[in-house]
C-alpha cells in the first residue's frame, strides 16, 4: 500500500493510512487488506461494485475508497447472506441514502421558524 | 455475569417455531447491521442478535438454554448451576467448534452456558485476529487542522481457564488534516488479537454537529446573516471559516439565499474543498417609534415596489 504516513508508536500518536482517493493499492494488496480472493474481486468488478484503474486484472489499481467499499460489500454478503447482486444493490442504495441524508440536513438548516396563522 | 434473554432480544415468544426465529433474526440483522444502521448502539445490538440466533436456531443449544428455566430476567446476575463440567465444555457438555475469534464475539454468559472449549486436535492454523471497525467523533476544526485523538477500545482477555476478562486499551491516533465524514483510517495490526497476530483496526470518521458550519465532502456551508442595507448597497464583512476569519465582499443588490463560493476555503486536501456562504437578510426589529418611522419612510420611498409581482396575487 502506498504509505503516505508512517506507522509507529510515535509520541504524536499512531499514524494510519487514510482510505481516500489519494491512497492507491494493487489487487494483491486489496486481497490482503480485505481478506478477499482475486476471483472474488474480479466478480465485484464485473458487478460494477469496484472500479479499478488499469485494463488487465494483474495491473488493476484501487483507491482507498474501494477498500472501504469492498469490505462493506463483503460484510453485507456474509452477515445478511446476500448474493453479489444483492450486495451491489445494497451498496448503491446505502450510498444514495447517505447522500440524501446529508442533503436533507443541509436543507433543513434553511427551513425557517414555523407559525400557524389563520388566512 | 448477566443473564441474556435471547427470546426477548429476537422479540419472539418462548414457544416460537424455528421459522419464526429465523425471520425475526433476519429482520433484526438487516435493521442493526453496522453498515446499514445509523443507530449509535447498532454494533452492540447486532452482536446480541447474532448471539441469540446462534443459540435459538440450533435445537440442541436452544434446549440447553431453555433448561435454565424461564424464571430469569434479562440482566439478572447469573451463575452457572453447579455440577456441570464447566470450563472447556460449559455445563451443557457442548463440544464447540467455534474458533477463538468467533467466541470473542459472544458474551461471557454464552461462554458459560455453551462452553469455551475448542477442539484442538492437531495443529491449528495460526489465524490472524479479526479486523475491528470503530467510529470516532471529531470536530470540524480537528478535521481541518488534523489532531491526535485518544481512543479506548474494548480488548477482552481470555483467562487461562478460557473465561473472558473485560479489558480495554488506549491508542493515540493521529487524524490527518482534511478527513471527511465517513472516511476510514486503517491502522494495520491494531485490531483484535489472534494466534497469528492482531487484525487491522479501521477508524471511521464521524463529524460532531457544528454550531455554524456543515460539511458535505470537503465543502463547508455557512449561513451568513446580513442587513438589508448591506444586501442593497454592498459591503465588506468579516466571515468565519475553518481557517479563520476572512473579509467577504457582499455584492450590491444581493438577495436572501444567494450563495457565494470561497474557493479552497473548505477542508484541505490535494483538491481542497470550497466554503459556500449563503446570505440571509435579517431585518432589525421595529421595536420603538423612531425605528417604525424609519420603516414607514422606506415604505413611502419604495411605494411601487412589489416583491410578489410574479405570484400574480
Amino acid at each position: 500500500m502506498t504509505q503516505r504516513t508512517s506507522s509507529g508508536n510515535a509520541p504524536f500518536g499512531i499514524e494510519g493510512i487514510l482510505l481516500d482517493e489519494g491512497t492507491v493499492v494493487s489487487v494483491t494488496e486489496l486481497t490482503e487488506v480485505c481478506n478477499l480472493s482475486v476471483s472474488q474481486i474480479k466478480l465485484m468488478v464485473g458487478e460494477g461494485m469496484l472500479h479499478p484503474h488499469g485494463t488487465q486484472p494483474e495491473h488493476w489499481c484501487f483507491s482507498g475508497l474501494e477498500i472501504q467499499r469492498a469490505r462493506r460489500a463483503l460484510r453485507l454478503q456474509q452477515d445478511l447472506e446476500l448474493n453479489l447482486a444483492g450486495a451491489a444493490l445494497a451498496l448503491e442504495l446505502l450510498d444514495e441514502v447517505e447522500y440524501l441524508r446529508n442533503r436533507v440536513r443541509l436543507l433543513e438548516q434553511h427551513l425557517g421558524r414555523l407559525t400557524d396563522v389563520e388566512p | 455475569m448477566e443473564y441474556k434473554d435471547y427470546y426477548k432480544i429476537l422479540g419472539v415468544p418462548r414457544d416460537a417455531k424455528q421459522d419464526q426465529i429465523k425471520s425475526a433474526y433476519r429482520k433484526l440483522a438487516r435493521k442493526y447491521h453496522p453498515d446499514v444502521s445509523k443507530e449509535p448502539q447498532a454494533e452492540q445490538r447486532f452482536k446480541e442478535v447474532n448471539e441469540a440466533n446462534e443459540v435459538l436456531k440450533d435445537p440442541d443449544k436452544r434446549a440447553a438454554y431453555d433448561a435454565l428455566g424461564s424464571g430469569w430476567q434479562a440482566g439478572q446476575d447469573f451463575r452457572p448451576p453447579p455440577g456441570g463440567p464447566g470450563g472447556a465444555g460449559g455445563f451443557g457438555g457442548f463440544q464447540q467448534d467455534f474458533s477463538p475469534e468467533d467466541i470473542d464475539q459472544f458474551s461471557d454468559f454464552f461462554a458459560s452456558v455453551f462452553g469455551r472449549g475448542f477442539r484442538r486436535e492437531g495443529p491449528q492454523p495460526r489465524q490472524r485476529g479479526m479486523d475491528q471497525t470503530t467510529r470516532i467523533q471529531i470536530s470540524l476544526e480537528d478535521a481541518y487542522q488534523g489532531a491526535t485523538r485518544q481512543i479506548r477500545l474494548d480488548d477482552p482477555r481470555r483467562r487461562l481457564d478460557g473465561s473472558v476478562e473485560p479489558n480495554s486499551r488506549t491508542l493515540n491516533v493521529r487524524i490527518p488534516a482534511g478527513v471527511t465524514q465517513g472516511q476510514q483510517i486503517r491502522l494495520a495490526g491494531q485490531g483484535s488479537p489472534g494466534g497469528g497476530g492482531r487484525g487491522d483496526l479501521f477508524l471511521e470518521i464521524d463529524f460532531a454537529p457544528h454550531p455554524m458550519f456543515r460539511a458535505e465532502g470537503k465543502d463547508i456551508y455557512l449561513t451568513l446573516p446580513i442587513t438589508p442595507w448591506e444586501a442593497a448597497l454592498g459591503a465588506t464583512v468579516p466571515v468565519p471559516t475553518l481557517g479563520g476569519t476572512v473579509s467577504l465582499r457582499i455584492p450590491a443588490g444581493s438577495q436572501s439565499n444567494q450563495r457565494l463560493r470561497l474557493k479552497g476555503r473548505g477542508l484541505p486536501g490535494k483538491t481542497p474543498g470550497d466554503a459556500f456562504v449563503q446570505f440571509e437578510i435579517v431585518t432589525p426589529p421595529a421595536s420603538d417609534e423612531p425605528t417604525r418611522e424609519a420603516y414607514r419612510q422606506l415604505a413611502e420611498h419604495f411605494g411601487t415596489f412589489n416583491p410578489r409581482a410574479k405570484l400574480g396575487a
